[in-house]
């Protein structure tokens, strides 16, 4: 895609292709001498969407649930059982469901964010964001195993595979130590990051594209085209709703599966 | 990549050059950790205990509910097997009855009536017949005894030889009378 746009670029016809730039917000307002932007809203404006949602849903904790409780429970079930109880174990993951919940509809809706008109951006685009769910992940799940296994023992679980003959150690305990204690992080926040980012791009770029080919590029070639970058613009969007969605479930899962490696008596 | 990026945005923005998608803004980070943390802490604190809660009272209420229902089905069981058993002994008591009347029914029945007339005609010709044979066996033995009574009353005629002829007048007349009485008694003299 960005080839694509460079060769557009290149070609010299005046398109300005997305590019960072697009994910740059001027400041909205300043607190404190802190700027605020556009993302930095969407973020605090999503945290207040899931509390609200999920308190107006559970206030009133009826047996026989109303619509809304329904669909809270329908949303807080999802997250409880088929990321909780079944990657983390019926017997030690109910302290975590709280975390779960509220990470995986935090991120959710921030990503959602980008389909939603008039916002239209997706937080985590701004890899900062991404940043900070992933170090906290980071610190969650390898402090609940030192919790449990102590800092040798620890250590010990995430390096050393069991049933490996003690010759291969030299080899594989760096590979593992570097795969579970150093890049998961990494992954972690560049996985969500680069999906927002690529996304957000990509519908600027039929949209902006599909406008500049109707309106600046012209002729029967340029509004042919440019209706077709539209209608891509379109199916991208709908795709991207799923990526989104995809996105903050795989955030989650794997949170919780690195909860559960942490925890795991055996490698 | 990176470089490439900021070819273009260099190309686009004339000078300003954007930060890095990959640069790591303090402001960002610190604001996330901050709104995630208390949007955490509510939902701890007020959502996940609400839903719990909710959860246990209704497998409460359910689990309650079921074995209310268990019960309910154990009684109807039990119920039913009494009225099967109760249904199973008016049957049994039914054949007893159709048994018993079986067997008595001959006595009582039109059947019955035809074997007593049998019975009764059976008795009724053999007692004919044991009064015939007692009649031949009576004819046979008079037949004797006439013959001797007759001989008796000759000699008893002539031994006494008409002393008094009213005497012999009633003799006449009482053999005559005894021969007319008997019925076989002519034949027999």
């Amino acid at each position: 895609m960005i080839s694509a746009a460079s060769t557009i670029t290149a070609a010299g016809d005046g398109f300005t292709a997305p590019g960072p730039a697009n994910f740059e917000y001027p400041e909205l307002f300043s607190v404190g001498g802190v700027d605020v932007t556009k993302p930095m809203v969407q973020l605090v404006l999503a945290g207040i969407l899931v509390l609200a949602f999920f308190w107006m849903a559970s206030r009133r904790a009826a047996m026989v649930p109303g619509r809304l409780q329904f669909a809270g429970e329908g949303a807080y079930n999802f997250v409880r059982n088929s990321v909780g109880r079944d990657i983390i174990g019926s017997h030690d993951f109910q302290r975590f469901v709280p975390y779960l919940v509220a990470l995986f509809f935090f991120v959710l809706v921030n990503n959602l964010f980008a389909s939603i008109p008039f916002i239209q951006f997706p937080t985590f685009s701004r890899s900062s964001m991404a940043y900070a769910l992933a170090g906290l992940s980071w610190l969650i799940y390898n402090g609940v195993g030192i919790a449990k296994h102590g800092f040798v023992g620890y250590l010990k679980l995430q390096s050393i595979p069991s049933g490996v003959p003690a010759a291969m150690y030299p080899l594989l305990v760096p590979l593992e130590f570097f795969s579970n204690i150093l890049v998961r992080p990494v992954t972690l926040a560049l996985r969500l990051f680069a999906n927002m980012f690529a996304g957000h791009l990509l519908l600027i770029l039929f949209a902006t594209g599909g406008l500049y080919l109707v309106s600046e590029y012209g002729g029967a070639v340029g509004v042919i085209s440019g209706i077709a970058a539209w209608v891509m613009a379109i199916l991208v969007s709908f795709l991207e709703i799923l990526v989104q969605f995809l996105q903050a479930y795989v955030f989650v899962l794997l949170n919780a599966m690195y909860i559960q490696g942490a925890l795991a008596d055996e490698h | 990549m990176k470089s490439m990026f900021l070819i273009l945005a260099e190309g686009e923005e004339g000078g300003h050059t954007p930060e890095s998608p990959l640069a790591i803004e303090p402001v960002e980070i610190v604001l996330s950790l901050i709104v995630f943390a208390l949007l955490f802490l509510a939902v701890r604190k007020f959502v996940v205990p609400n839903f719990e809660k909710t959860y246990a009272e209704r497998t409460q209420a359910i689990e309650g509910g079921l074995a209310a229902a268990e019960n309910k089905q154990a009684e109807a069981d039990a119920k039913l097997a009494e009225l099967e058993q109760q249904l199973a002994d008016a049957r049994h008591e039914a054949a007893r009855i159709r048994e018993e009347a079986r067997e008595q029914g001959p006595r009582s029945s039109p059947r019955c009536g035809e074997q007593a007339q049998a019975e009764s005609a059976r008795i009724v010709e053999h007692g004919k017949a044991q009064i015939e044979a007692e009649r031949q066996q009576a004819v046979t033995s008079l037949r004797a005894e006439v013959g001797t009574l007759a001989t008796g009353l000759a000699g008893r005629i002539v031994g006494e030889s008409l002393e008094d002829d009213a005497r012999q007048a009633r003799v006449v007349e009482r053999f005559l009378a005894d021969l007319e009485t008997g019925p076989s008694a002519p034949g027999a003299n």
